[in-house]
C-alpha cells in the first residue's frame, strides 16, 4: 500500500485550487491511502476545505505562528517531520511547491520527480521535458520515499462532499530565523483566476501598449474569461507577471482559450497544450500559433477583437 | 562580500526544437547547438552588475557537465566573471548529486551568495537552487526579479504565481533569478579573447566524494501526443459559428 502525504498550499485562510488535483493524481496511485498536511497560522478553515476532497483519508494540521506565510526553509524540516511514516510526498507545481518540495527532498537525501503528468504505477511517473517538446518515463526507487510535484493542468480536481477527519499534530523541528517574509502584492483582478478558469483571453506583444489591452479585458469580460500574457507582453509592461502563460509562467488547460497576436512560440505553447479548444486571431498566416490553434483567424487584431466583442451581444 | 558563486549549465539552445531518438532511449543532441541556460545568464548578469557596483570583490561560475562545458564557461568569463570551474564528468548527474557536488564547492569557496538559474530549460527540474539552500542549511530565495543587498541581509522580489513577494534573508544565501531580474549583456569581441587568459579549473566529479544516492532511472523517452489539426475561419461572424459548434458559446 502507498501511504502519500499531499502539502497543502493556502493563503492563510483558503485552501489552494491546485490542492484538488494535486489529490486527483495521487488518487491515481492504486491503494493508497492519501493525507493531507496543513502547516498554517490558523489551520481551521483551511483544513474543512481539505476534509472535504474526495479520496481524502485524513487532514493533518501543524498549527504556527511560523507557518502564517509559506517559506519553504521553515515548513520543509516540518515536513520531512511529519513525512516519516509515508511512501510518497506530493505538492503541487506552483511556485509554492517549486519552492519547497526540492528542499524537502534535499533534507530527506532522495531526488524529486517534478511536474508529474501521468502516473504509471506508484513508482513510475511521466513528466515533460524540454518545453513540453518532449515526455519522459521516470522510475522512482521503490525502497525510498517519492517526493514530487504534480502537474496540476494535467489532472481535473477531486469531487467534494467527503468529510476526512481533522487532526491536530506536532513535530519535532528547529526552524531557521535566516529568512524573513516582508510582503505580498497580490494582483488585483475580479476576473477568474488564470489556473482555473473555463476560458482565458491572451494578448501578446502585437497589443502594443498598456492601453491596447483593454481589447483583451474587453472580450474577456464578455466571456467570464480569465486573461493570459506572453512573456514578450509582460516584459514589455503591459501586464503583470502573474499573467504569464508557458514554460516560465503558469501552465493552464482551461476549456477555451484565445491567443490574440501571440506568434506561438515553444515556450509559451506549452503552457497551452491541454487547452480544450484554441483559438488563435494573428495577423500572419504563417504564424506557428496556427499549428496548435483548432479554429484559427488571419487578420488584423485591431478590427477582429472589437468586432468579435460586439458579436457576443 | 568577498565572493559569488554563479552555476551555469550547458543546455541545448532555447531556439532548437529537440527530436526523441528513434528507439526512445533519448533526445537527439548530436550537431545541436548549445548555450548556457537562458537563467544562468540572467544570474550571471547579476553578479556582475552587484561585482560592479562595489557588493562583491570576484564572481565565480562553476559548472557541472562535460569537457564540453568549458565552453559555456568561457563564455561567462567573457561576459566578466573573473574565475571558473568545471567539475568534470561523463555522466548526466542528477539534481541532488549536481546539488551536493556544488555544495562542495561551495564549502571550498565559502561565497556570500550563491545565484543559479530558476530552471534549467532542458530538464525543467527548477531545483537545483533550493536543494543546494537545504544541504547548506542556508536561505533561499526563488523566482528572484530583485535583489537588494543590505549589508549581510538581502532583500528579494520574487515572481509568484499570485503576483509578487519579498522577502529578507541572511546571507550567505542561494537566489534563482527569474527572467524579469535583468537582460544580460551582449559579450563583446576583446572581451572573448580576454576570457582565454582568464583560469579555469577543472576539478573531476569523482574527487568531490559525492554520494550519489538513490537513482531515478530514465527508462524511456516520447514525442508529446500531437493536437488534432484544426481549421481556418474566415471572418468574426465564421469564428462565432464554429465556437457555437463547439459548445462554447
Ligand atoms: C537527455 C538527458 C538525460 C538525462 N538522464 C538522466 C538520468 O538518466 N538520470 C538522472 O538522474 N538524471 C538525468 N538527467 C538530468 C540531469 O543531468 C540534470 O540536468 C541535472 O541534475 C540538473 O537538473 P536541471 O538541469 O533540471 O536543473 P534545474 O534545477 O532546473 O536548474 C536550476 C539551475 O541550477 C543550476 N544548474 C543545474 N544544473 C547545473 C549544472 N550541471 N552545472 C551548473 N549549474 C547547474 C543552473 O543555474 C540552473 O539554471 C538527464 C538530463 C538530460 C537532458
Ligand atoms: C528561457 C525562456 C523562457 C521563456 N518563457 C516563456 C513563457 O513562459 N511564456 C511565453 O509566452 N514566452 C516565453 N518565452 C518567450 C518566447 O520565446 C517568445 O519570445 C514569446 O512567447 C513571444 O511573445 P509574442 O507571441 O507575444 O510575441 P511575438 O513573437 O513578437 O509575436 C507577435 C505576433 O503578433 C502578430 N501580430 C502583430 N500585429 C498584429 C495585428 N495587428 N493583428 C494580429 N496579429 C498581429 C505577429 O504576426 C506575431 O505572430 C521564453 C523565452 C526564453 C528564452
Amino acid at each position: 500500500m502507498s501511504r502519500i502525504l499531499v502539502i497543502a498550499e493556502h493563503d492563510g485562510s483558503t485552501l489552494n485550487a491546485s490542492i484538488a488535483k494535486t489529490v486527483a493524481c495521487a488518487a491515481q496511485i492504486e491503494n493508497a491511502e492519501i493525507d493531507v498536511l496543513v502547516l498554517a497560522d490558523t489551520a481551521a478553515p483551511i483544513a474543512t476545505e481539505a476534509a472535504s476532497l474526495a479520496s481524502v483519508s485524513r487532514v493533518l494540521t501543524i498549527e504556527n505562528a511560523a507557518n502564517a506565510h509559506s517559506l519553504a526553509a521553515l515548513l520543509a524540516p516540518q515536513i520531512v517531520a511529519a513525512a516519516q511514516n509515508y511512501t510518497h510526498v506530493f505538492g503541487p507545481s506552483t511556485t509554492f511547491g517549486k519552492d519547497l518540495m526540492p528542499r524537502v527532498a534535499a533534507l530527506l537525501g532522495v531526488n524529486q520527480i517534478s511536474d508529474i503528468m501521468s502516473v504509471a504505477g506508484s513508482h513510475e511517473f511521466k513528466r515533460p521535458i524540454y518545453a513540453g517538446n518532449v515526455v519522459v518515463t521516470l522510475n522512482a526507487p521503490a525502497d525510498v520515499i517519492v517526493v514530487a510535484t504534480v502537474r496540476t493542468a494535467s489532472y481535473k480536481a477531486v469531487e467534494t462532499g467527503n468529510s476526512a477527519p481533522i487532526e491536530s499534530i506536532t513535530v519535532d523541528a528547529d526552524l531557521p530565523t535566516h529568512t524573513r517574509f516582508l510582503e505580498a502584492q497580490a494582483g488585483s483582478s475580479d476576473r477568474p483566476d488564470l489556473q482555473t478558469a473555463a476560458s482565458v483571453v491572451a494578448g501578446g506583444r502585437a497589443l502594443g501598449s498598456v492601453e491596447n489591452f483593454d481589447l483583451i479585458y474587453a472580450l474577456a469580460d464578455k466571456l467570464g474569461a480569465g486573461v493570459g500574457a506572453t512573456r514578450a507582453a509582460v516584459d514589455a509592461g503591459y501586464v503583470a507577471n502573474e499573467l504569464q502563460v508557458g514554460q516560465t509562467g503558469k501552465i493552464i488547460a482551461p476549456d477555451l482559450y484565445i491567443a490574440i497576436g501571440i506568434s506561438g512560440a515553444i515556450q509559451h505553447v506549452t503552457g497551452i497544450k491541454d487547452a480544450g479548444t484554441i483559438v488563435a486571431i494573428n495577423k500572419d498566416e504563417e504564424a506557428p500559433i496556427f499549428e496548435v490553434a483548432d479554429i484559427g483567424l488571419a487578420g488584423d487584431l485591431f478590427t477582429i477583437v472589437p468586432e468579435l466583442t460586439e458579436a457576443l451581444g | 562580500m568577498d565572493k559569488i558563486l554563479v552555476g551555469l549549465k550547458r543546455v541545448v539552445d532555447y531556439n532548437v526544437r529537440v527530436r526523441v531518438k528513434s528507439d526512445g532511449s533519448g533526445v537527439e543532441t548530436d550537431g545541436v547547438k548549445m548555450s548556457i541556460n537562458p537563467f544562468d545568464e540572467i544570474a550571471l548578469e547579476e553578479a556582475l552588475r552587484i561585482k560592479e557596483s562595489g557588493g562583491a570583490n570576484e564572481v565565480v561560475v562553476v559548472s557541472v557537465g562535460t569537457s564540453e562545458a568549458q565552453q559555456q564557461l568561457r563564455t561567462g568569463l567573457a561576459m566578466g566573471a573573473d574565475r571558473a570551474i568545471l567539475i568534470a564528468t561523463d555522466d548526466a548527474p542528477d539534481v541532488l548529486s549536481c546539488a551536493r557536488a556544488l555544495h562542495e564547492i561551495v564549502n571550498r569557496e565559502d561565497p556570500g551568495l550563491v545565484i543559479v538559474g530558476k530552471q534549467a530549460i532542458d530538464d525543467d527540474n527548477s531545483q537545483t537552487g533550493q536543494m543546494l539552500a537545504a544541504l547548506w542549511g542556508r536561505p533561499q530565495a526563488t523566482c528572484a526579479s530583485k535583489i537588494e543587498l543590505d549589508g549581510d541581509k538581502a532583500i528579494v522580489t520574487r515572481e509568484v504565481d499570485i503576483g509578487i513577494e519579498k522577502i529578507e534573508v541572511d546571507l550567505p544565501a542561494v537566489v534563482t533569478a527569474d527572467l524579469r531580474l535583468n537582460e544580460p549583456r551582449y559579450v563583446k569581441l576583446p572581451d572573448i579573447m580576454k576570457a582565454k587568459k582568464k583560469p579555469l579549473d577543472e576539478i573531476a566529479f569523482a574527487e568531490l566524494g559525492v554520494d550519489p544516492g538513490p537513482q531515478i532511472a530514465h527508462s524511456s523517452y516520447e514525442p508529446p501526443s500531437e493536437r488534432a489539426k484544426g481549421v481556418m475561419v474566415d471572418d468574426v461572424q465564421g469564428l462565432v459559428t464554429a465556437l457555437k459548434d463547439k459548445g462554447l458559446l
